[in-house]
C-alpha cells in the first residue's frame, strides 16, 4: 500500500488488460492491431503530459504537437544525416572519439555516419526541455485565452519550420531512420518481428508515466500546481513561486511529448510535418478534455480509443473534423469529460422534456 | 522593542485616486492590531501593499528588520507573513486538509522527481505535513471536515479553512482581511474567540475589519484610515472616544457620540 499508493487498482486493471488485449490479438491473428495500439500508447504519453499541464495546473497548451514534432526531427535529424564527409570538423571528431557516432549501410550501398540514436534520443529530449524552458518565460505572462494563443503560435512556428527546411526533409520529412535499441533484444522499430515488444515497451512506459504523474498529482508539488490552478492569489500566499511551478511543469509536459515523438519516429522510421501540425495539437487538447481534464486515467481511456480509432481509419476522411466536434461537444455538454463525469445526467436533462431546469441542471 | 512590521510614508496612487498617503505605523510583536475605516478608506490596500499584492509608489516597508517593499507576495510569505482573503480563496476538488497542506509548502521540499518517485524522503514529509496540519485542523474545530471538498462547506467553515491554511505557514505575522465577514453573530463570537487563542499562541496579527463589535473586543491597538491617511492610532477605548474617528464615521455635523 504504501508503496502502491493511490490508484494502483486501476494500474494493476490496466496492466491485466494490455496483457489479455495482446494475448487475444495474437491468438486470434490479428497482431496488426498491436502496431496501431503501440502509436496509441506513444499519444497517451503526450496526453498525459498536457492533462497533467491543463488539468490540474490549469495551464493550456495549443502547442504541444509543436514539442512532439521536435523530439521525433532533432532525433530523426541526428540519425541520419551523414557526418562522414565532416570528419575535419573538430566538433565531429570529438563526438567519433567519445563513441558517439556509429557507422550503418544506407539503402543505396554507401554507408552513412551518424549521431547513435541513443546520444540523439536523449539530445532530443533535452533541446526539446529547453526550448520549452525558454518558450514559458514570455509565455506565462498570459493567462487563460491568451496563453492559449500563444502557445497555438508557438506550434505554427514549428510546424512550418519543419515544413520549410531543407535538413528536415520540407513536406517529405524525414525517413530511412534508424532502429533505437533500448535494451539487448528490445529494439524500438517497426519491423513485424518486434511488433510484440514494442507493444510491451511503449504500454509499460505508459503504465510508469501514469504511475509517476498519479504520484506527483497527491505529492506537494501537484498540491501546489492544483493550488496555482485554483488561485495565484492564494498559492503565492503561501508561499508557492508561481512563475516557476508553471515552467517546470510546461517543461515536463513537454519532455513527455518530446519522448513520445522520438520513440514514434524510430517506431515508425520516419517522421513528417503533418505530426507538427496545429490539428495535432487540437487532438491532444481535444483528448485530455473528453478525458476530464483532470483526471489522468480518463484521459488515458479516451486517448487511447480515439487514436486506436483514427489510426485504424474509422474516421474516414473526417478524422480532424471528429476530433474538432469532439472538443466542441465537450465544452458545451460535458466539461467534466465523460469518464467519471456526469455527461449522462446532462444530455437526459439537455434532451429531456420533462424535468427541464430542476433535474441535474443544478449539479 | 523593535516593531514586527514597521510601515514610513507608505503612498499609492490608482489613476486619480490617492489609495493611500503618506501612511507610517508600526505592528510590534505580540500585539493584535486592527486597521478600520469607512469603505474607501484605503484599508485592503495598505494590505495588498503590505503583503506584496500591489507595489507602494513612494514609503518602505519594514517586516522583521528588513526592508520588503517590492518583494513578490511569495517571497514575503517565504520571510513569514500569511495572510487570508476577504474573497475566500480555496481550491475547488482538493479536501480541506489538501487545501490547509499547501499551506505548508515552505516548510516542505519535496520537488518534481522525489514527488513522481515516492522517495521515502517526500513520503516522510508527507505525512509529518499531514499530522502537523490535521493538528491546527483539530485546533480550529474542523478535524471531522480534514475530508470534505474545501468549497462545499458552509462560508463559515471555509473561513477557517483559510485560517488553517495560513496557520500551518507558521507565520510570525497573521494578515486578516474582513475576517469576520459574512458571518452571522454566533460566528462572529466564536471567531473572536479563535483570533485570541491564536494570538495568545504568540503570534502577532494585523487585521482589517468592518465589524466594530470583533474589533473592539479583540484589538490591543486600532489604526484609523480615512481617505488612506491615518486619523487616529490608540487603544480600543481612546479610539472610541475619539472626536476625529466620530466625524469619519458619522460625517460632519455636529452629531451625537453612538
Amino acid at each position: 500500500m504504501a508503496v502502491a499508493g493511490r490508484g494502483f487498482g486501476f494500474t494493476a486493471g490496466l496492466a491485466v488488460a494490455v496483457v489479455a488485449i495482446q494475448i487475444a490479438a495474437s491468438a486470434s491473428h490479428k497482431v496488426f492491431y498491436l502496431t496501431q495500439l503501440t502509436m496509441s500508447a506513444y499519444a497517451i504519453l503526450v496526453v498525459l503530459g498536457l492533462a497533467l499541464l491543463m488539468g490540474y495546473a490549469g495551464q493550456a497548451s495549443m502547442g504541444q504537437a509543436g514539442f512532439f514534432a521536435i523530439g521525433g526531427y532533432v532525433a530523426a535529424f541526428l540519425t541520419t544525416f551523414n557526418l562522414a564527409p565532416r570528419r575535419d570538423l573538430l566538433f565531429v571528431a570529438f563526438l567519433e572519439r567519445a563513441h558517439l557516432l556509429m557507422t550503418r549501410p544506407d539503402g543505396s550501398g554507401g554507408s552513412v555516419t551518424h549521431v547513435h540514436p541513443w546520444a540523439a534520443a536523449l539530445f532530443a529530449l533535452g533541446f526539446a526541455a529547453a526550448v520549452a524552458w525558454i518558450v514559458a518565460g514570455p509565455v506565462f505572462r498570459l493567462r487563460g485565452h491568451y496563453l492559449a494563443m500563444a502557445t497555438l503560435g508557438f506550434g505554427i512556428i514549428v510546424h512550418r519550420l519543419f515544413l520549410g527546411s531543407p535538413y528536415f526533409g520540407g513536406a517529405d520529412g524525414i525517413s530511412d531512420v534508424p532502429e533505437l535499441v533500448l535494451l539487448p533484444g528490445l529494439a524500438i522499430t517497426g519491423r513485424a518481428a518486434a511488433r510484440v515488444s514494442n507493444y510491451y515497451a511503449a504500454w509499460g512506459l505508459v503504465l510508469l508515466t501514469l504511475w509517476m504523474l498519479s504520484n506527483l498529482i497527491e505529492s506537494r508539488v501537484g498540491r501546489a500546481l492544483r493550488a496555482i490552478h485554483g488561485s495565484e492569489n492564494a498559492a503565492a500566499a503561501v508561499g508557492i513561486p508561481i512563475a516557476r511551478f508553471k515552467t517546470q511543469v510546461f517543461v515536463l509536459a513537454a519532455a513527455l511529448a518530446a519522448l513520445a515523438g522520438v520513440l514514434l519516429t524510430h517506431f515508425n522510421s520516419g517522421i513528417g510535418p503533418s505530426e507538427a501540425s496545429v490539428m495535432k495539437s487540437v487532438r491532444y487538447v481535444a483528448i485530455v478534455a473528453v478525458g476530464g481534464m483532470a483526471n489522468l486515467r480518463g484521459a488515458l481511456v479516451m486517448g487511447t480509443v480515439l487514436t486506436f480509432l483514427s489510426l485504424r481509419g474509422s474516421f474516414g476522411s473526417f478524422d480532424d473534423l471528429v476530433f474538432g466536434g469532439i472538443l466542441l461537444a465537450m465544452m458545451l455538454f460535458s466539461p467534466e469529460g465523460i469518464v467519471g463525469g456526469d455527461l449522462w445526467r446532462r444530455l437526459r436533462s439537455t434532451f429531456s422534456l420533462k424535468n427541464r431546469g430542476d433535474d441535474g441542471t443544478a449539479a | 522593542m523593535e516593531p514586527l512590521l514597521e510601515v514610513r510614508d507608505l503612498g499609492r496612487r490608482f489613476g486619480g485616486l490617492q489609495a493611500v498617503a503618506e501612511l507610517s505605523f508600526a505592528v510590534n510583536p505580540g500585539v493584535i492590531k486592527a486597521v478600520i475605516g469607512p469603505n474607501g478608506a484605503g484599508k485592503t490596500t495598505l494590505f495588498n501593499l503590505v503583503s506584496g499584492y500591489a507595489l507602494p509608489d513612494t514609503g518602505s516597508v519594514r517586516f522583521r528588520g528588513e526592508e520588503v517593499r517590492g518583494l513578490l507576495a511569495h517571497e514575503l510569505a517565504g520571510r513569514g507573513m500569511a495572510r487570508t482573503f476577504q474573497q475566500i480563496q480555496l481550491v475547488p476538488g482538493m479536501s480541506v486538509l489538501e487545501n490547509v497542506l499547501t499551506g505548508r509548502h515552505r516548510h516542505t521540499r519535496t520537488g518534481f522527481l522525489a514527488g513522481m518517485l515516492r522517495l521515502p524522503g517526500s513520503l516522510r514529509e508527507s505525512r509529518a505535513a499531514r499530522e502537523r496540519c490535521l493538528e491546527t485542523l483539530a485546533f480550529l474545530g474542523l478535524a471531522d471536515l480534514a475530508d470534505a471538498e474545501a468549497v462545499s462547506l458552509a462560508y463559515g467553515q471555509q473561513r477557517l479553512v483559510e485560517l488553517a491554511r495560513a496557520l500551518v505557514c507558521e507565520p510570525s505575522l497573521l494578515l486578516l482581511d474582513e475576517p469576520a465577514a459574512g458571518l452571522n453573530m454566533r460566528e462572529t463570537e466564536d471567531l473572536a474567540g479563535t483570533i485570541g487563542r491564536i494570538n495568545a499562541t504568540g503570534l502577532t496579527v494585523l487585521l482589517v475589519e468592518h465589524d466594530m463589535g470583533l474589533v473592539m473586543n479583540i484589538s490591543h491597538e486600532i489604526l484609523v484610515l480615512g481617505a488612506g491617511r491615518r486619523v487616529a492610532e490608540g487603544e480600543p477605548r481612546a479610539i472610541q472616544r475619539n472626536p476625529d474617528v466620530i466625524r469619519i464615521y458619522l460625517g460632519d455635523e455636529d452629531a451625537e457620540s453612538p
